[in-house]
């Protein structure tokens, strides 16, 4: 498996010039649905020797590397979804900058739906503990007050 | 000397901030005298600290390289502000401009809390002071920016080229002045969990701090990724690297907080909330400044990652957030419940929005700190990207985007969401109508983008519903509706610019996410392609000297449909003292809309060039700007300025 990984890489690297920018001319495949795709996944891999880039916006050997490989793939027939298990299998889970939903990423994708959901909770039920307490206790004047404000409240002009 | 004086006064800062601090938490009830020593001790640590750093300044503009931080991060060529601004270019400088903000915030309470209560005015200082203590303690022992170097050398190393920009003078200044002004809020928590007072009035005390903290944050965060967006290079404005995520962190937590201090200002409600708020927002700036520099996160933003003092950092860090949580808990249950509202109201339409900014916290908090703790527990190393990042944020904040314009429109206590509905009619259609329009001659497939348009629409004009009613626009004459707006407090007016500013940056988001077109080509000098509307010719190519570096610059001639033509730069640039290179990008601005150019490395004689033309995009920092002048003008609001202090004057007077 890592010879093999070794090889690509070195074919690669032996194949590819001297390149200062992210994708550049000739990497651009002809078909322009499956370059289009090959884009979209790029945006989305990341580039393994750089501080948090995707390979789409780096440009480093490496980043150029696995776009080629992207193409190469896509090019061979494979779908998105086989493409990034290729390279998920030879680089790993880090490889994705959008994580997978799997067992152990199920609290970070959960995250947001249950802090929203908890927060709803905690709001809905401090909204019916303050609920009861409040009809039967109002005193005279505060039931004056009360319907002063209601009718503040109807004018539409109060303000 | 001067080194040796700053130096001195630093030590000397940091002795008198630890006596505060232990005097002012040991002493608080004792009224006046506590009060007034630790007020002069905050302007001390304020001088001192000040002395310390012109040191530091004076040191770097001479290129002084005695001193190891000018050797490490200067040199004589580079232009004088670059020097300057190399002082916080590096961990050591930076902790010291750090520590400069927070005794200058400091000082600030010293001279305008003159008519705090005693005890209050005290407590918030002996904790600024006790900060203080903690920060010059860890600069002094572990990240001293006053070592020198014997013998000399005779030539410092450069500053990182990235950094040789005008950003840095300004980029890090705002963003710490927002970072540490949200410990004045910090400090306001604590003294009121530890006094057990806290009401109304102490919302207003608060609240100007808030502002002031978040509108330089604000524009800190937007001058941030405007530096990253034309010096990196690649186009991009907002990674959600980890660095940036550390500060829009307590962005979104400084945001919830000012909204929820006004329903506890005007409504004595939410107060358990704004307390733990303001604890929260100070904890992330925290972590937003020390995580990156503990060397357990890493990002483009790594100029001072050294593990050996990670462990002080994330104890310092342990002891002030868990301290604070701590006493929290302790504490909580002395602070009573508020005023009563019904679901459907202004201070229900603020708890929503402050619902949707603490889970949008949480998500940016887990996302940015999950890679790390799987690592750690499961020695699984994941990415967490900026697909994630823009998922989840979008969900979060796209109901509040819906209800955002209702708020302002709904009465305090209990509201008629019908009544709001009718109001805001006319700015649905006219935000419908233009989504529409636009999306059709744009000629967009199927696609989120006319729904983000709406949404834009929606809120920028929503924003200035609340005036319309108001001012009674269309309803009475023309000229009493301008007197009526003119008499609104500035507060009514701050509110729909900030507002409108969400609106103009969703707006620059959506238009230049979708619409932006990219061309990657070979060029060559002589050459001609188009993009958009505009057709680009490759002039010539040449070497440049420069202050401190040669660059290779291409020279572009950009034409419009309107014949008009201008000239672009872009240029390769090779540093004289270390020899790295960087790539400037060339930008033109039409209109809203803005042309990026980059220019590759020349292979056998041809030039690869990247071109982009990105629609509105400058509407994204333009809604920033929108938003920061927001909360410059609220705080020149009357009531919150002079009314209030003098108020709380007249009562402490009348009690003593």
């Amino acid at each position: 498996m890592m010879g093999w990984l070794r090889a690509v890489l070195v074919m690669v690297l032996c194949l590819s010039p001297m390149s200062a920018l992210a994708i550049s001319p000739d990497e651009v495949l002809d078909n322009p649905a499956l370059e289009s795709r090959a884009r979209d996944i790029s945006a989305e891999i990341r580039c393994l020797v750089c501080q948090n880039q995707s390979i789409d916006d780096s440009d480093a050997d490496l980043a150029r590397d696995l776009r080629l490989l992207v193409r190469e793939r896509l090019v061979a027939g494979d779908s998105d979804d086989q493409v990034r298990q290729y390279l998920v299998d030879r680089y790993g889970e880090f490889v994705l900058l959008r994580p997978r939903i799997e067992p152990r990423t199920i609290l970070l994708w959960g995250a947001a739906p249950v802090l929203l959901l908890a927060g709803l909770l905690i709001l809905f039920f401090a909204a019916r503990r303050a609920q009861p307490s409040r009809p039967e206790k109002l005193t005279k004047e505060e039931q004056t007050a009360l319907n002063d404000l209601s009718r503040n409240l109807a004018d539409p002009d109060r303000r | 000397m001067p080194i040796e004086l700053g130096h001195f006064a630093l030590i000397l800062a940091f002795a008198i901030a630890s006596v505060a601090a232990i005097g002012g938490f040991t002493f608080w009830r004792s009224g006046e005298r506590i009060a007034q020593f630790v007020s002069q001790a905050a302007l001390l640590q304020f001088v001192l600290t000040a002395v310390a750093f012109v040191a530091l300044i004076q040191a770097f503009i001479v290129s002084d390289f005695s001193l190891a931080l000018a050797a490490n991060n200067s040199n004589p060529v580079i232009p004088l502000l670059f020097k300057i601004s190399g002082v916080w270019g590096n961990h050591e400088g930076s902790m010291l401009l750090w520590i400069l903000i927070l005794v200058g915030f400091g000082a600030m309470v010293a001279v305008f809390g003159k008519n705090l209560p005693r005890d209050l005015l005290t407590l918030v200082l002996a904790m600024q002071a006790l900060l203080t203590a903690a920060f010059t303690g860890f600069t002094i022992f572990t990240s001293n920016p006053f070592w020198r170097l014997s013998p000399a050398p005779l030539q410092g190393s450069d500053l990182n080229p990235v950094l040789q920009d005008v950003g840095l003078a300004i980029h890090p200044p705002l963003l710490y002045v927002g970072y540490v002004g949200f410990s004045i809020c910090f400090s306001f928590a604590i003294a009121a969990l530890i006094s057990g007072r806290i009401d109304g009035a102490w919302a207003r005390w608060v609240r100007p701090w808030a502002i002031l903290s978040w509108l330089f944050l604000t524009l800190g965060i937007a001058m941030g990724s405007y530096w990253a967006y034309y010096e990196l290079g690649w186009g991009g404005w907002w990674f959600w690297d980890p660095v940036e995520n550390a500060s829009f962190m307590p962005w979104l937590a400084g945001t919830a907080l000012l909204h929820s201090a006004l329903v506890m200002e005007k409504r004595n409600a939410l107060k358990v909330w704004t307390v733990f708020l303001s604890i929260i927002t100070f904890s992330l700036s925290l972590l937003g400044t020390f995580l990156v520099r503990s060397g357990i996160l890493t990002s483009v933003h790594t100029f001072a990652s050294d593990p050996t003092r990670g462990l002080v950092i994330l104890s310092l860090l342990a002891l002030f957030i868990g301290g604070a949580f701590l006493l929290f808990a302790l504490r909580v249950s002395s602070l009573r419940l508020g005023g009563l509202f019904a679901p459907v109201s202004r201070e229900g339409a603020l708890i929503l929005n402050n619902l949707f900014l603490a889970t949008a916290t949480g998500a940016v908090l887990v996302g940015t700190l999950y890679p790390l703790v799987l690592d750690a527990l499961a020695g699984v190393s994941i990415s967490v990207g900026p697909p994630f990042f823009n998922l989840t944020f979008a969900v979060l904040m796209s109901p509040l985007l819906i209800v955002l314009p209702f708020g302002p429109l709904l009465a305090w206590k209990r509201a008629d969401v019908v009544a709001a509905a009718q109001r805001l009619i006319a700015v649905a259609a006219l935000a419908i109508f233009l989504a529409v329009l636009i999306s059709a001659l744009s000629g967009v497939t199927i696609s989120m983008a006319p729904i983000g348009l709406l949404l834009g629409f929606w809120v920028a004009f929503g924003a200035f519903a609340e005036l319309v009613e108001r001012g009674r626009i269309g309803r009475i004459p023309p000229m009493d509706s301008v007197r009526r707006l003119a008499g609104l407090p500035r507060t009514t007016w701050a509110t729909a610019i900030a507002h409108f500013g969400v609106g103009v940056t969703v707006l620059g988001i959506v238009a230049t996410s979708a619409w932006e077109t990219e061309l990657v080509t070979t060029l060559n000098p002589g050459e001609t392609t188009t993009l958009a509307d505009y057709t680009i010719a490759f002039d010539s190519f040449g070497p440049v000297n420069g202050a401190g570096f040669t660059a290779e610059v291409g020279t572009f001639t950009v034409t419009s449909t309107d014949h008009s033509t201008r000239q672009m730069q872009a240029a390769r640039r090779t540093y004289l003292a270390s020899g790295s290179q960087t790539t400037e990008a060339a930008i033109q601005t039409y209109g809203f809309s803005q042309l990026y150019l980059q220019l590759g490395e020349a292979v056998n004689g041809t030039h690869v060039v990247r071109l982009w033309h990105k629609p509105y995009i400058t509407l994204i920092w333009i809604g920033a700007l929108f938003m920061a002048f927001a909360g410059a003008l609220s705080l020149t609001d009357r009531r919150l300025r002079v009314g209030v202090p003098k108020r709380a004057a007249r009562q402490t007077s009348g009690a003593a």
